[in-house]
C-alpha cells in the first residue's frame, strides 16, 4: 500500500460540489420547459432551412455546458447552389 | 386552524419516515395535537417505525373512498396521547389518492390538529405530488451526497411550481433537513459540508442529523428516535427542529467530531 496515498489523495467533497454546481445549474433552467440554449438551436436551424435546404447530415451541433456560461457551437454545411447566388 | 407540513426528498431511504416519525413525537412532547399521515401507498412504512403495525384497522385510502370515517382511521400513539396516526393504505392502488379526496381530508385533519405531518413516498410522481400538494411548510430531508442533492432540487422545483399555495401565487415555506451527517468524513474533505449543501440548494436550514446507530435501534423497536432515547444525540436534533418549527430562535449546531486522538488514530467513536 503506498502510503503517500493517504496525504495526496485529492478531496473528493469540492469535487462533488462543482459537479453538482455545473449539472443543477442546467437542470433549473431546462425543468420548466425553457432551455434557452435548446431552444437557440431549433430557431437558428428554422431560420436556416427557411432560405437553403439543408441536409440534415450536414448539420452538426455541440452544447457545451459550464457553471457560468454554455457554448452552442451551430456548424451547418451549405450546399453550392448557382440557383440561390447572391443578387 | 392546524399546519401542514410535508416532510418530501425526491430520493428513497434518506430519513423521510424517521424524520416524520420523530418531528410528530417531538411536537407533541410540546404539548401540540400532533398527526402524522402516511402517504406511501402501497409500501407503507410509517405504521411500524411508529410502533402501531399491529393496530392498523382502517387507511386514508378507506377515509377518502368513503368506506371508513376520519375518526376510525386515526391511531393514537399509547405513549403520547396527542399523538395521531393516519394509515397508508397496503393493498390498495394508489391512483384511489384523488386530489378531492386528499384536500377534504388534510382539512379536516388541519381543524383538529396544531399540526399535520405528510410522510410522502419517494420519486415525484402521483403519490410525492399529493403528499406536497395541500402543504403549508414542506421539510427537504436531504443526505450530503450528490445523488440525493439533485433530487432534493428536483423536489424544490416541484414545491414551487405544483403545490396549492404556489397555483395561487404564495409560496410554501421550505427548509432543509441535513440528515445522515458524518462529522468526520466531512471534516475530512469526503462528505460536502453543511455550508457546500446550503448553497447549492439554497433554503433555509431547519437541522443537521447526524449519522447515528440511534436510528436503526428506534427503528427495531417501533418508537419514534425522539422518544427511544431523548438524551441521544439524534433525538436532541430532532427536538431543536421542531422548536425551530414553533417558530423559536435555537442556535443550528453543527455535529462534531467527537473522537479523541486515539479514538481517531483506532476509527471508534469515544462518545
Amino acid at each position: 500500500m503506498n502510503i503517500l496515498r493517504l496525504f495526496v489523495r485529492p478531496k473528493s467533497a469540492s469535487t462533488a460540489r462543482e459537479r453538482l454546481q455545473v449539472l443543477l445549474a442546467h437542470e433549473r433552467a431546462s425543468v420548466g420547459g425553457n432551455d434557452l440554449v435548446a431552444i437557440l438551436r431549433d430557431e437558428i436551424l428554422a431560420v436556416i432551412s427557411k432560405h437553403v435546404k439543408v441536409d440534415d447530415n450536414k448539420v452538426y451541433v455541440k452544447l457545451e455546458r459550464g457553471a457560468q456560461v454554455s457554448t452552442l457551437e451551430v456548424d451547418v454545411q451549405i450546399p453550392f447552389d448557382t440557383n440561390r447566388r447572391a443578387a | 386552524m392546524g399546519k401542514a407540513i410535508v416532510v418530501t426528498s425526491g430520493k428513497g431511504g434518506v430519513g423521510k419516515t424517521t424524520t416524520t416519525a420523530a418531528l410528530g413525537a417531538a411536537l407533541a412532547q410540546r404539548d401540540e395535537k400532533v398527526v402524522v399521515v402516511d402517504f406511501d401507498v402501497g409500501l407503507r412504512n410509517l405504521d411500524l417505525v411508529m410502533g402501531a403495525e399491529r393496530r392498523v384497522v382502517y387507511d386514508l385510502i378507506n377515509v377518502i373512498q368513503g368506506e371508513a370515517k376520519l375518526q376510525q382511521a386515526l391511531i393514537r400513539d399509547k405513549r403520547l396521547e396527542n399523538l395521531y396516526l393516519l394509515p397508508a393504505s397496503q393493498t390498495r392502488d394508489k391512483d384511489k389518492l384523488t386530489p378531492e379526496g386528499v384536500e377534504e381530508v388534510i382539512t379536516a385533519l388541519k381543524k383538529n390538529f396544531d399540526w399535520v405531518i405528510c410522510d410522502s413516498p419517494a420519486g415525484i410522481e402521483r403519490g410525492p405530488t399529493m403528499a406536497m400538494r395541500h402543504a403549508d411548510i414542506a421539510i427537504v430531508v436531504t443526505n450530503p451526497e450528490v445523488s440525493s442533492v439533485r433530487d432534493s432540487d428536483r423536489i424544490i422545483g416541484l414545491l414551487d411550481a405544483k403545490t396549492v399555495k404556489a397555483e395561487r401565487g404564495e409560496r410554501v415555506e421550505k427548509h432543509l433537513l441535513l440528515t445522515r451527517y458524518d462529522p468526520a468524513r466531512a471534516e475530512c474533505g469526503d462528505m460536502l459540508q453543511v455550508d457546500d449543501v446550503l448553497e447549492i440548494l439554497s433554503i433555509p436550514l431547519l437541522g443537521i442529523i447526524p449519522e447515528s446507530m440511534d436510528v436503526l435501534r428506534a427503528s427495531n423497536l417501533g418508537t419514534p428516535v425522539t422518544l427511544a432515547d431523548k438524551h441521544s444525540e439524534t433525538a436532541q436534533a430532532y427536538f431543536e427542529a421542531a422548536r425551530r418549527l414553533t417558530g423559536e430562535a435555537v442556535p443550528i449546531t453543527i455535529p462534531s467530531d467527537r473522537r479523541g486522538f486515539f479514538g481517531k488514530f483506532f476509527g471508534r467513536k469515544a462518545a
